[in-house]
């Protein structure tokens, strides 16, 4: 095992944009919004930043490849920028390349910057993904829902759960999420719903409906990264460090082979046993105060639990309904509404979960404020239930 | 004519869509305009559902005849007849070949160009016999369009048929053959167009069908040294009211052995029906018993068939019968016109991306796209779907050990399914899933021929092979494979095990 990163780097600033259906706004004003609070946060100019990577997913809409959209709209003093895709995990792997600058002292001060501009395609949902051309000629003419609603069939066939059940768990976990989103002024979804709201919606994809699915949103997330010793020197003290960034990917062994049962997601199995070694973590439901995970669908976030080790395997929609993940719980789960009501701007998702937890951890999430957090995780996750890329990161106050 | 003794057909198959389209709502849309076809507004016509045409409906009536066996070495030679093949340019059989995968060292051709083609290619698939000692494949099919509210409309079908050809074990030997040329239009469709148009019904009965059938019946039967009044079976397929009777009544064939075309709940399945009507007739066919097939078009094809001994020796996977009893009915009749393609449907905005296929990428891949053609390690038996190099466990990768593996005759179970309605289908909700074969692999794959409810985790599945999608802007069909359930009540039967 690699000696890891484990407090080698702190996050010095963060910033944000309002999530939703920014009409009003481009991807590079969405960029700026993030990147100036992220400045202003960190307390520095922006010669000082020395690297840059640049997380953004769609490339028909938004701001295209390449790192030159973030290096024009931010006016970065011709720094290294580096566009970073990896399907909704993008924004994970810009803060992971940030992170390894700064750890190998490449870099004094990265930015990681995550955008997605959504609203620019003229329809509802996700626009169609290039895949290539081999894909397209075999492969089921794939979407989100779909693709994620498969887990909850196999979790249901595998423990034996009826099908009402399972779905008035994943409304409980919708039903959670919006009371949250409630109290996060810059949340794409700001309204509480009810469990008979969940289960009477339209079906998007069986058996998820309206209300089992995340929103699709304008917005971007910046986060700048320094060593400890750099951050103390600029003034900064209560430092959030990193303690774990571990990333799983698919190699074909769940879609090509018989072994995988389709009922939870392996690499994420993958990257939480490693993130927690690497954090020196050994019971994650006691040692960890909160969790941003990547709710793109309520069955999603439920298995998310068990593949987390935060419940048993085969009991997560039990501890669901107990209301154990959420706000007043005993770790709650998505405090800041998550991906279902922050919003899911595809490239900055990582990054806004980290957000949180930094704010968290700082003390400054303001109305949905948790009492004394030490260590928060953040879990995103690309792709599909079948093939897909999986980051951990664990972050927490420095010395904890 | 001579014929060539100990030649005939070895075996059959048939393929039916399930899609049956009630008549009665095909009228009652139609009756503001067209009253007078009420007398037409009985039972159900198969319709070919969206991903179905008369490339994959050949190769699911050549699976039906040729049965679960991947080795199909012993065809060196297939004929696929239609008059509705998707492609104008590119050998449509080629794609029936790669389907079945045949191999690549066969011969192959189109047939097409009058209603008596698939009897053409019957005798044309007789004659390779004679010449090269080999195996034929015979597939023959159509998926007709017609005008709304035209009798075709309601009198037609859309299905597939396959026989085999050969010396060995034949269960029905070609006695006697007759062709008749002569430029008689009774229908005719120009090149590029989609519609047949029709002469006069009368004239069609009395100068036609009533001048050319006799006299090429008579010529067949002579050349069998078959008497009439022996046939036990006789085959002519036709809308024509009560025209099959007349005709036999004329030729002197005994009314009891007149073949029913299947018109009231399949309907004229165009140049596929005389065989289609004949791979009925084979399923309760006795051994001795003689059949006289015909077909009619710019003049016409007969052949005299003696049924063997060997027929109790063979059954299609399914036959027609097999078949008709998988039908779903369809009541609403604009699902017709759309899988037709004559009504522009809101397919929404995400219908509007391109949709090019790459066709250096489909032909590098053609044996596991068009053959459903995997890769198996004979070592580990891991299945990779499609094959590669590498073989999938993780920290044990064998490099270039894989040996073809065919899947498309294997059964499978169903992992893990959604539905979805967000996306432009042409049957919604469009369902997909990963399915498990029987002795290993895996493929995530789209449902075709379902309803809600009828697909269930741990339900059984077989393959059928389908359009992928249609690249409407360059004219080009893509084909895969999709699962079905096995049985048709599949999800129901899970549920109560």
């Amino acid at each position: 095992m690699p000696s890891g990163i484990k407090d080698k780097v702190a996050i010095l600033g963060m910033g944000c944009s309002r999530f939703g259906e920014r009409w009003d706004a481009s991807p590079e004003d969405l960029m700026v919004e993030a990147y100036t609070e992220a400045l202003a946060d960190a307390g520095i100019e922006t010669g000082q930043i020395d690297s840059g990577w640049f997380s953004t997913h769609m490339d028909d809409v938004g701001t295209g490849r390449g790192g030159t959209p973030m290096s024009i709209a931010l006016r970065l003093p011709n720094i290294g920028v580096t566009r970073v895709e990896n399907f909704c995990a993008g924004g994970t792997e810009a803060f992971r390349a940030a992170s390894y600058a700064v750890a190998s002292g490449a870099s004094d001060i990265a930015l990681a910057l995550g955008v997605e501009k959504l609203k620019d395609t003229g329809f509802g949902g996700l626009p169609p993904a290039s895949v290539g051309t081999l894909i397209p000629q075999w492969f089921p003419n794939a979407i989100g829902p779909a693709n994620f609603a498969q887990l909850a069939s196999a979790y249901q066939a595998k423990h034996g759960i009826d099908a009402a059940t399972l779905k008035r768990a994943m409304a409980h976990v919708s039903v959670k999420s919006h009371a949250n989103g409630v109290k996060n002024p810059k949340a794409h979804l700001r309204k509480e719903i009810t469990e008979e709201q969940v289960l009477g919606a339209p079906i998007v994809a069986e058996p998820l409906g309206l209300f089992d699915c995340c929103g699709v949103s304008d917005g971007a997330a910046a986060v700048l990264i320094t060593t400890p010793r750099i951050a103390r020197q600029l003034g900064k003290s209560d430092l959030v460090t990193i303690k774990a960034l571990q990333v799983s990917v698919s190699n074909g062994w769940e879609l090509q082979g018989n072994e995988w049962d389709g009922s939870y997601v392996h690499t994420t199995r993958i990257a939480a046993r490693r993130a927690y070694e690497e954090a020196g973590i050994t019971n994650p439901r006691e040692q960890l105060s909160l969790t941003e995970v990547h709710d793109c669908f309520s069955i999603t976030e439920l298995v998310t639990m068990e593949d987390l080790y935060l419940s048993e395997e085969g009991q997560g929609y039990k501890d669901v309904l107990a209301g154990i993940f959420d706000a007043d719980g005993a770790l709650p789960c998505q405090i800041d509404g998550g991906l279902k009501c922050f919003g899911h701007p595809i490239g900055a998702s990582g990054i806004r979960m980290l957000y949180e937890v930094y704010l968290q951890l700082q003390g400054r999430a303001g109305d949905r404020q948790l009492s004394n957090p030490k260590l928060g995780l953040t879990h995103n996750l690309g792709g599909q239930p079948v093939q897909n890329v999986c980051s951990v990161s664990i972050v927490g106050r420095e010395g904890v | 004519v001579t014929v060539a003794e100990g030649i005939g057909i070895t075996g059959y198959g048939a393929y039916l869509p399930r899609l049956r389209m009630a008549r009665q709502a095909i009228y009652d849309a139609n009756s503001w305009l067209a009253p007078a076809l009420k007398g037409k507004a009985r039972g159900h016509r198969t319709l070919a559902n969206w991903d179905e045409d008369s490339i994959t409906m050949a190769v699911a009536a050549a699976r039906d005849c040729l049965g679960g066996d991947h080795d199909r070495s012993h065809i060196r030679e297939l004929l696929l007849a239609s008059g509705t093949l998707p492609f104008a340019e590119r050998l449509n059989a080629s794609v029936v070949a790669g389907a079945l995968d045949l191999g690549e060292d066969i011969a192959a051709a189109d047939v097409t160009g009058s209603q008596a083609s698939g009897l053409t290619a019957l005798a044309q698939g007789l004659d390779a016999v004679v010449a090269r000692g080999h195996s034929v494949l015979l597939a023959c099919s159509d998926c007709r369009r017609t005008l709304a509210a035209s009798a075709q409309e309601m009198d037609y079908g859309d299905a597939g048929v396959a026989v085999t050809l050969g010396r060995d074990n034949v269960i029905a030997e070609v006695v006697g053959e007759a062709a008749i040329t002569v430029d008689f239009v009774d229908r005719f469709r120009g090149a590029g167009d989609d519609i047949d148009y029709y002469a006069e019904e009368r004239w069609i009965r009395d100068e036609g069908v009533g001048v050319w059938m006799p006299r090429l019946i008579e010529n067949a039967l002579g050349n069998a040294r078959v008497d009439a009044a022996s046939i036990d079976h006789f085959i002519f397929p036709s809308t024509l009211r009560k025209i099959q009777a007349q005709l036999g009544q004329k030729c002197g064939i005994d009314e009891r052995a007149v073949v029913d075309p299947m018109a009231s709940e399949v309907g004229d399945t165009g140049m596929a029906h005389g065989l289609l009507m004949l791979a009925r007739v084979l399923e309760d066919a006795e051994p001795g018993q003689t059949i006289l097939i015909t077909q009619f078009g710019s003049g016409g094809r007969a052949l005299v068939l003696r049924v063997t001994e060997a027929i109790r020796d063979f059954q299609p996977v399914r036959g027609v019968s097999g078949w008709q009893a998988r039908g779903m009915q369809e009541t609403r009749y604009t699902r017709l016109l759309a899988y037709k393609n004559q009504l522009q449907m809101a397919l929404g905005p995400r219908a509007e991306y391109d949709d090019k296929t790459a066709l250096t990428t489909a032909y590098r891949h053609r044996r596991a796209l068009l053959g459903l053609v995997g890769g198996r390690d004979p070592d580990t038996g891991e299945v990779s779907f499609p094959p590669s190099r590498l073989t999938y466990t993780p920290g044990a990768s064998r490099l270039d050990t894989q040996e073809p593996y065919p899947m498309a005759e294997r059964a499978g179970r169903i992992l893990s399914w959604s539905a979805e309605s967000i996306q432009p289908h042409m049957a919604p909700p469009h369902h997909y899933g990963q399915v498990d074969f029987d002795g290993g692999g895996r493929i995530l794959m789209e449902f075709t021929d379902v309803d809600l409810g009828d697909i269930a985790t741990g339900i059984a599945v077989e393959m059928t092979f389908r359009i992928k999608s249609v690249d409407n802007k360059r004219g080009f069909t893509r084909y895969f494979w999709k699962a079905t359930p096995v049985s048709v009540n599949a999800a129901t039967e899970q549920e109560t095990e």
